[in-house]
Protein backbone atom coordinates (compact mmCIF):
# COMPACT_ATOMS: atom_id res chain seq x y z
CA UNK A 1 0.00 0.00 0.00
CA UNK A 2 2.31 2.15 0.86
CA UNK A 3 5.18 3.03 -2.12
CA UNK A 4 8.55 2.87 -1.74
CA UNK A 5 8.86 6.76 -2.43
CA UNK A 6 6.38 7.87 0.32
CA UNK A 7 8.98 5.68 2.78
CA UNK A 8 12.47 7.26 1.53
CA UNK A 9 10.63 11.12 1.92
CA UNK A 10 10.16 10.71 5.63
CA UNK A 11 12.65 8.78 8.15
CA UNK A 12 11.73 10.66 11.27
CA UNK A 13 14.86 10.21 13.65
CA UNK A 14 13.99 9.07 17.03
CA UNK A 15 16.96 10.73 19.06
CA UNK A 16 17.47 14.73 19.03
CA UNK A 17 20.37 16.69 17.55
CA UNK A 18 21.21 19.54 18.75
CA UNK A 19 21.96 22.65 16.42
CA UNK A 20 25.38 22.46 14.78
CA UNK A 21 27.76 25.28 15.05
CA UNK A 22 27.03 25.55 10.92
CA UNK A 23 23.43 26.79 12.05
CA UNK A 24 24.98 28.97 15.47
CA UNK A 25 26.94 30.94 12.39
CA UNK A 26 23.61 31.49 10.55
CA UNK A 27 22.46 33.42 13.02
CA UNK A 28 20.19 30.30 14.19
CA UNK A 29 19.54 31.21 17.81
CA UNK A 30 16.95 28.90 18.80
CA UNK A 31 18.74 26.29 20.81
CA UNK A 32 15.83 23.77 20.88
CA UNK A 33 15.31 23.75 16.73
CA UNK A 34 16.19 20.49 14.90
CA UNK A 35 19.57 20.32 13.38
CA UNK A 36 19.74 21.18 9.34
CA UNK A 37 20.24 16.89 9.07
CA UNK A 38 17.20 16.66 11.34
CA UNK A 39 14.89 19.11 9.47
CA UNK A 40 16.33 17.98 6.09
CA UNK A 41 15.37 14.29 6.88
CA UNK A 42 11.33 15.11 6.37
CA UNK A 43 12.17 16.73 3.39
CA UNK A 44 10.53 14.91 0.37
CA UNK A 45 13.54 15.20 -2.24
CA UNK A 46 11.69 16.34 -5.41
CA UNK A 47 9.92 18.96 -3.64
CA UNK A 48 10.25 22.85 -3.94
CA UNK A 49 11.37 24.04 -0.58
CA UNK A 50 10.73 27.15 1.68
CA UNK A 51 13.84 27.07 4.19
CA UNK A 52 13.48 27.26 8.01
CA UNK A 53 15.03 30.95 7.63
CA UNK A 54 12.37 32.22 5.17
CA UNK A 55 9.53 34.54 6.53
CA UNK A 56 6.40 34.94 4.09
CA UNK A 57 3.76 37.16 4.22
CA UNK A 58 1.01 36.56 1.23
CA UNK A 59 -0.67 33.89 -0.58
CA UNK A 60 1.20 30.46 -1.88
CA UNK A 61 -0.46 28.56 -4.91
CA UNK A 62 1.89 26.16 -6.21
CA UNK A 63 1.65 23.85 -9.07
CA UNK A 64 4.32 21.06 -7.61
CA UNK A 65 4.90 19.45 -3.99
CA UNK A 66 5.92 22.05 -1.64
CA UNK A 67 8.20 21.79 1.71
CA UNK A 68 7.64 24.24 3.76
CA UNK A 69 9.99 24.66 6.74
CA UNK A 70 9.98 28.11 7.36
CA UNK A 71 7.46 30.81 8.55
CA UNK A 72 4.22 31.84 6.15
CA UNK A 73 1.11 34.02 7.00
CA UNK A 74 -1.54 34.32 4.69
CA UNK A 75 -3.19 31.31 2.69
CA UNK A 76 -0.80 28.14 0.74
CA UNK A 77 -2.99 26.31 -2.34
CA UNK A 78 -1.88 23.37 -3.88
CA UNK A 79 -4.57 21.66 -4.88
CA UNK A 80 -3.25 18.79 -6.66
CA UNK A 81 0.00 18.07 -4.61
CA UNK A 82 1.70 17.66 -1.51
CA UNK A 83 2.65 19.81 1.21
CA UNK A 84 4.63 18.93 3.78
CA UNK A 85 4.98 21.69 6.92
CA UNK A 86 8.30 20.65 8.03
CA UNK A 87 9.27 20.72 11.94
CA UNK A 88 10.38 24.29 11.67
CA UNK A 89 7.11 25.69 9.61
CA UNK A 90 5.23 28.13 11.59
CA UNK A 91 1.79 28.37 9.30
CA UNK A 92 -0.55 31.08 9.91
CA UNK A 93 -2.59 30.29 7.08
CA UNK A 94 -5.95 28.14 5.36
CA UNK A 95 -3.63 25.76 3.47
CA UNK A 96 -5.66 23.50 1.30
CA UNK A 97 -3.67 20.60 -0.52
CA UNK A 98 -4.32 16.47 -1.88
CA UNK A 99 -1.70 15.27 0.00
CA UNK A 100 -0.47 17.45 3.27
CA UNK A 101 2.04 16.03 6.24
CA UNK A 102 2.10 18.16 9.31
CA UNK A 103 5.29 18.09 11.52
CA UNK A 104 5.67 21.67 12.54
CA UNK A 105 2.83 24.13 13.65
CA UNK A 106 -0.60 25.66 11.64
CA UNK A 107 -2.81 27.76 13.03
CA UNK A 108 -5.38 27.93 10.99
CA UNK A 109 -8.25 25.60 8.83
CA UNK A 110 -6.81 22.57 6.76
CA UNK A 111 -8.39 20.68 3.59
CA UNK A 112 -6.38 17.86 2.02
CA UNK A 113 -8.14 16.33 -0.52
CA UNK A 114 -6.83 12.92 -0.44
CA UNK A 115 -5.05 12.32 3.15
CA UNK A 116 -3.64 14.39 6.22
CA UNK A 117 -1.16 13.04 7.86
CA UNK A 118 -0.49 14.73 11.46
CA UNK A 119 2.84 13.48 13.49
CA UNK A 120 3.36 13.31 16.61
CA UNK A 121 5.65 16.47 17.06
CA UNK A 122 2.64 18.70 15.02
CA UNK A 123 0.51 21.50 16.75
CA UNK A 124 -2.68 22.21 14.76
CA UNK A 125 -5.45 24.82 15.72
CA UNK A 126 -8.08 24.63 13.48
CA UNK A 127 -10.17 22.60 11.53
CA UNK A 128 -9.90 19.79 9.64
CA UNK A 129 -11.27 18.36 6.31
CA UNK A 130 -9.94 15.44 4.75
CA UNK A 131 -10.78 11.99 2.73
CA UNK A 132 -8.14 10.26 5.44
CA UNK A 133 -6.47 11.34 8.55
CA UNK A 134 -3.56 9.83 10.18
CA UNK A 135 -2.51 10.76 13.25
CA UNK A 136 0.47 10.11 15.66
CA UNK A 137 0.34 10.11 19.15
CA UNK A 138 1.36 13.04 20.82
CA UNK A 139 0.78 15.58 18.74
CA UNK A 140 -1.25 18.29 19.44
CA UNK A 141 -4.96 19.17 18.15
CA UNK A 142 -7.81 21.73 18.76
CA UNK A 143 -10.45 21.96 16.19
CA UNK A 144 -12.63 19.95 14.22
CA UNK A 145 -12.41 16.65 12.33
CA UNK A 146 -14.66 16.76 9.04
CA UNK A 147 -14.37 13.18 7.07
CA UNK A 148 -15.40 14.01 3.66
CA UNK A 149 -16.86 10.73 1.91
CA UNK A 150 -15.74 10.97 -1.45
CA UNK A 151 -15.97 7.46 -2.53
CA UNK A 152 -19.50 6.69 -1.18
CA UNK A 153 -20.52 9.81 -3.02
CA UNK A 154 -18.41 8.60 -6.22
CA UNK A 155 -20.21 5.04 -5.98
CA UNK A 156 -23.40 6.21 -5.45
CA UNK A 157 -23.40 8.33 -8.53
CA UNK A 158 -22.27 5.77 -10.83
CA UNK A 159 -24.75 3.09 -9.04
CA UNK A 160 -27.44 3.78 -7.94
CA UNK A 161 -29.09 1.39 -5.72
CA UNK A 162 -32.62 0.82 -6.25
CA UNK A 163 -32.56 -2.26 -3.92
CA UNK A 164 -31.43 -0.26 -0.48
CA UNK A 165 -33.66 2.53 -1.43
CA UNK A 166 -36.22 -0.05 -1.64
CA UNK A 167 -35.54 -1.51 2.18
CA UNK A 168 -35.03 1.72 3.14
CA UNK A 169 -38.84 2.79 2.29
CA UNK A 170 -39.92 -0.38 3.37
CA UNK A 171 -38.65 0.48 7.43
CA UNK A 172 -40.01 3.59 7.39
CA UNK A 173 -37.44 5.50 5.38
CA UNK A 174 -35.36 5.39 8.09
CA UNK A 175 -32.37 3.03 7.18
CA UNK A 176 -29.51 2.39 9.84
CA UNK A 177 -27.77 5.92 10.36
CA UNK A 178 -24.41 4.33 10.57
CA UNK A 179 -25.46 2.46 7.63
CA UNK A 180 -26.37 4.74 5.50
CA UNK A 181 -23.30 7.13 5.98
CA UNK A 182 -20.37 4.66 5.70
CA UNK B 1 -20.68 25.37 44.28
CA UNK B 2 -19.84 22.07 44.06
CA UNK B 3 -17.69 21.70 47.50
CA UNK B 4 -14.14 22.87 48.02
CA UNK B 5 -12.79 19.45 48.91
CA UNK B 6 -9.32 17.99 47.72
CA UNK B 7 -5.95 19.08 47.24
CA UNK B 8 -4.69 22.64 47.26
CA UNK B 9 -2.98 24.41 44.26
CA UNK B 10 0.70 23.43 45.92
CA UNK B 11 0.09 19.60 45.85
CA UNK B 12 -1.92 20.49 42.17
CA UNK B 13 1.16 21.17 40.56
CA UNK B 14 3.59 19.33 42.38
CA UNK B 15 2.28 16.19 40.93
CA UNK B 16 1.45 16.72 37.82
CA UNK B 17 5.54 17.78 37.39
CA UNK B 18 5.78 14.17 38.11
CA UNK B 19 7.25 14.11 41.81
CA UNK B 20 6.55 10.59 43.22
CA UNK B 21 4.35 9.98 40.29
CA UNK B 22 5.69 5.99 39.92
CA UNK B 23 5.97 5.14 43.36
CA UNK B 24 2.41 6.40 44.13
CA UNK B 25 0.47 4.86 41.79
CA UNK B 26 -2.87 3.44 43.55
CA UNK B 27 -3.54 -0.05 43.20
CA UNK B 28 -6.18 -1.56 41.10
CA UNK B 29 -5.57 1.46 38.59
CA UNK B 30 -3.77 0.05 35.68
CA UNK B 31 -0.08 1.37 34.83
CA UNK B 32 0.27 0.24 31.66
CA UNK B 33 -2.23 0.00 28.15
CA UNK B 34 -5.06 -1.93 28.92
CA UNK B 35 -8.41 -2.67 27.59
CA UNK B 36 -11.54 -2.29 29.30
CA UNK B 37 -15.53 -2.69 28.78
CA UNK B 38 -18.03 0.33 29.17
CA UNK B 39 -21.35 -0.32 29.48
CA UNK B 40 -21.91 4.04 29.91
CA UNK B 41 -19.75 3.68 26.14
CA UNK B 42 -21.97 1.40 24.87
CA UNK B 43 -25.26 3.59 25.52
CA UNK B 44 -23.51 6.87 24.35
CA UNK B 45 -22.21 5.14 21.15
CA UNK B 46 -25.94 3.86 20.64
CA UNK B 47 -27.71 6.74 21.16
CA UNK B 48 -24.89 8.46 18.80
CA UNK B 49 -25.77 6.21 16.42
CA UNK B 50 -29.39 7.21 16.40
CA UNK B 51 -28.92 11.01 15.90
CA UNK B 52 -28.64 12.55 12.56
CA UNK B 53 -24.89 14.12 11.87
CA UNK B 54 -23.68 16.54 14.85
CA UNK B 55 -20.58 16.89 16.71
CA UNK B 56 -18.71 15.00 19.28
CA UNK B 57 -16.77 16.96 21.42
CA UNK B 58 -13.44 14.97 22.97
CA UNK B 59 -12.23 16.87 25.82
CA UNK B 60 -9.27 14.19 25.33
CA UNK B 61 -6.02 14.63 23.36
CA UNK B 62 -6.18 13.78 19.91
CA UNK B 63 -6.28 10.03 19.02
CA UNK B 64 -6.88 7.86 15.58
CA UNK B 65 -9.16 5.52 16.96
CA UNK B 66 -11.69 8.07 18.47
CA UNK B 67 -11.28 10.24 15.37
CA UNK B 68 -12.26 6.67 12.94
CA UNK B 69 -15.13 5.60 15.35
CA UNK B 70 -16.88 9.08 15.47
CA UNK B 71 -16.33 9.50 11.56
CA UNK B 72 -18.23 6.57 10.74
CA UNK B 73 -21.11 6.71 12.99
CA UNK B 74 -21.30 9.58 10.36
CA UNK B 75 -20.31 12.82 13.33
CA UNK B 76 -18.17 15.27 13.27
CA UNK B 77 -15.15 15.54 15.81
CA UNK B 78 -13.79 18.01 17.54
CA UNK B 79 -10.91 17.82 20.10
CA UNK B 80 -10.71 19.87 22.99
CA UNK B 81 -7.80 18.56 25.57
CA UNK B 82 -8.68 20.87 28.38
CA UNK B 83 -6.08 19.23 30.66
CA UNK B 84 -2.95 21.02 28.61
CA UNK B 85 -4.77 25.02 28.53
CA UNK B 86 -5.58 24.19 32.62
CA UNK B 87 -1.74 23.35 33.36
CA UNK B 88 -0.75 26.68 31.56
CA UNK B 89 -2.76 28.87 32.75
CA UNK B 90 -4.37 28.16 36.33
CA UNK B 91 -0.80 28.58 38.01
CA UNK B 92 -0.46 32.40 37.10
CA UNK B 93 -0.29 34.16 39.48
CA UNK B 94 -0.26 37.57 37.62
CA UNK B 95 -4.52 35.97 36.24
CA UNK B 96 -7.45 36.59 38.35
CA UNK B 97 -9.50 33.31 38.89
CA UNK B 98 -11.92 34.64 36.43
CA UNK B 99 -9.96 35.83 34.10
CA UNK B 100 -8.07 32.33 34.18
CA UNK B 101 -11.76 30.38 33.65
CA UNK B 102 -12.04 32.45 31.11
CA UNK B 103 -9.05 31.82 29.26
CA UNK B 104 -9.71 28.21 29.72
CA UNK B 105 -12.77 28.02 28.30
CA UNK B 106 -12.28 30.48 25.22
CA UNK B 107 -9.41 27.85 24.46
CA UNK B 108 -10.89 24.96 24.90
CA UNK B 109 -15.07 25.35 24.47
CA UNK B 110 -15.37 28.47 22.61
CA UNK B 111 -18.18 26.78 20.36
CA UNK B 112 -21.45 27.87 19.03
CA UNK B 113 -24.65 27.04 21.16
CA UNK B 114 -26.37 23.78 20.62
CA UNK B 115 -23.96 22.58 18.45
CA UNK B 116 -22.89 19.23 20.18
CA UNK B 117 -24.92 16.22 20.48
CA UNK B 118 -22.26 14.35 22.19
CA UNK B 119 -19.41 14.81 24.59
CA UNK B 120 -16.50 12.76 25.52
CA UNK B 121 -15.24 14.28 28.86
CA UNK B 122 -13.68 10.80 29.90
CA UNK B 123 -12.06 11.23 33.73
CA UNK B 124 -11.13 15.41 33.09
CA UNK B 125 -14.11 16.53 35.28
CA UNK B 126 -12.60 15.15 38.82
CA UNK B 127 -8.93 17.13 38.00
CA UNK B 128 -10.91 20.30 37.30
CA UNK B 129 -10.47 23.31 40.35
CA UNK B 130 -14.33 23.66 42.06
CA UNK B 131 -15.02 26.58 40.53
CA UNK B 132 -13.73 25.92 36.86
CA UNK B 133 -15.29 22.21 36.78
CA UNK B 134 -18.84 24.82 37.69
CA UNK B 135 -18.50 27.14 34.37
CA UNK B 136 -17.23 24.26 32.53
CA UNK B 137 -20.31 22.08 33.42
CA UNK B 138 -22.39 25.17 32.35
CA UNK B 139 -21.04 26.01 28.77
CA UNK B 140 -21.58 22.13 28.17
CA UNK B 141 -25.09 23.02 28.89
CA UNK B 142 -24.85 25.88 26.34
CA UNK B 143 -23.10 23.50 23.50
CA UNK B 144 -25.36 20.76 23.91
CA UNK B 145 -28.65 19.72 21.83
CA UNK B 146 -31.60 19.20 23.91
CA UNK B 147 -31.05 15.48 24.06
CA UNK B 148 -27.42 15.53 23.68
CA UNK B 149 -25.20 13.39 25.95
CA UNK B 150 -22.08 13.45 28.33
CA UNK B 151 -20.09 10.61 29.04
CA UNK B 152 -17.69 10.87 31.94
CA UNK B 153 -15.88 8.86 34.58
CA UNK B 154 -14.61 9.29 37.88
CA UNK B 155 -12.60 7.65 40.00
CA UNK B 156 -14.14 5.35 42.80
CA UNK B 157 -11.64 5.56 45.22
CA UNK B 158 -12.85 7.71 48.21
CA UNK B 159 -9.56 8.13 49.62
CA UNK B 160 -7.02 8.77 46.83
CA UNK B 161 -5.89 11.82 46.58
CA UNK B 162 -4.11 11.79 43.67
CA UNK B 163 -6.18 9.59 40.83
CA UNK B 164 -4.46 8.61 37.16
CA UNK B 165 -5.54 10.37 34.30
CA UNK B 166 -6.05 8.36 30.79
CA UNK B 167 -6.09 8.95 27.60
CA UNK B 168 -9.16 6.87 26.17
CA UNK B 169 -9.32 5.51 22.65
CA UNK B 170 -12.60 3.64 21.52
CA UNK B 171 -12.03 0.29 20.46
CA UNK B 172 -15.50 -0.11 19.49
CA UNK B 173 -19.32 0.13 20.38
CA UNK B 174 -18.07 -1.77 23.96
CA UNK B 175 -14.79 -1.47 24.61
CA UNK B 176 -12.11 0.98 25.23
CA UNK B 177 -8.14 1.68 25.43
CA UNK B 178 -6.89 3.21 28.29
CA UNK B 179 -3.25 4.38 28.24
CA UNK B 180 -2.08 6.14 31.77
CA UNK B 181 -0.65 9.57 30.78
CA UNK B 182 0.07 11.15 34.48
CA UNK B 183 -1.48 10.84 38.11
CA UNK B 184 -3.17 14.33 38.69
CA UNK B 185 -4.79 15.88 42.02
CA UNK B 186 -7.81 14.67 42.47
CA UNK B 187 -10.05 17.68 43.26
CA UNK B 188 -12.94 16.51 45.15
CA UNK B 189 -14.44 13.31 45.33
CA UNK B 190 -17.96 13.08 44.21
CA UNK B 191 -20.25 10.54 45.12
CA UNK B 192 -24.14 9.80 43.13
CA UNK B 193 -25.61 13.02 45.49
CA UNK B 194 -23.03 15.22 44.69
CA UNK B 195 -22.77 14.44 40.55
CA UNK B 196 -26.31 15.17 40.90
CA UNK B 197 -26.18 17.96 42.20
CA UNK B 198 -23.14 18.99 39.59
CA UNK B 199 -25.35 18.07 36.88
CA UNK B 200 -28.69 19.52 38.11
CA UNK B 201 -29.52 22.00 35.38
CA UNK B 202 -29.69 18.76 33.02
CA UNK B 203 -32.30 16.07 32.38
CA UNK B 204 -31.05 13.04 33.72
CA UNK B 205 -28.32 11.23 35.05
CA UNK B 206 -27.37 7.86 34.81
CA UNK B 207 -24.97 5.67 36.98
CA UNK B 208 -23.45 2.42 36.07
CA UNK B 209 -22.26 -0.12 38.43
CA UNK B 210 -18.63 -1.19 37.75
CA UNK B 211 -16.14 -3.53 39.58
CA UNK B 212 -13.23 -1.30 38.88
CA UNK B 213 -11.89 1.84 39.88
CA UNK B 214 -13.76 3.72 37.16
CA UNK B 215 -17.54 4.93 37.80
CA UNK B 216 -19.07 6.01 34.56
CA UNK B 217 -21.96 8.51 34.35
CA UNK B 218 -24.03 9.31 31.70
CA UNK B 219 -25.76 12.77 31.99
CA UNK B 220 -28.31 14.04 29.24
CA UNK B 221 -28.97 17.26 28.81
Amino acid sequence: MWSRRKEEEYSPKQSYNPPSPADAKEGNTMSNMPSRMESESYRPSSAASIGKSVMIKGQIISREDLYLDGELEGTVELNEHRLTIGPNGRVQANVKAREIVIIGTIHGNVEASEKLEIRKEAKLIGDIRTARIVIEDGAYFKGSIDIIKQDVGKQEKQQPRPQANAAAAASGGSAPVAEMKR
Amino acid sequence: MFGAGGDSHDSHAKVRNGAGTAAAWPAGCPATESTRASRGLEQFVLTLRAMPTTAVLDLGPINQENTDQVSNLGHRIYFSDILRPLDAVWDDPDLSENRKIEEILDQTLNYPESCIGGAMVWDTFQHLPAPLLEAVVERLYYLLNPGGLILTFFHADEKARSVPNYAYRILDAKNMVLTPRQLRPREQFFNNRALERMFQNYGAVKFFLTRDHLREVIVKR
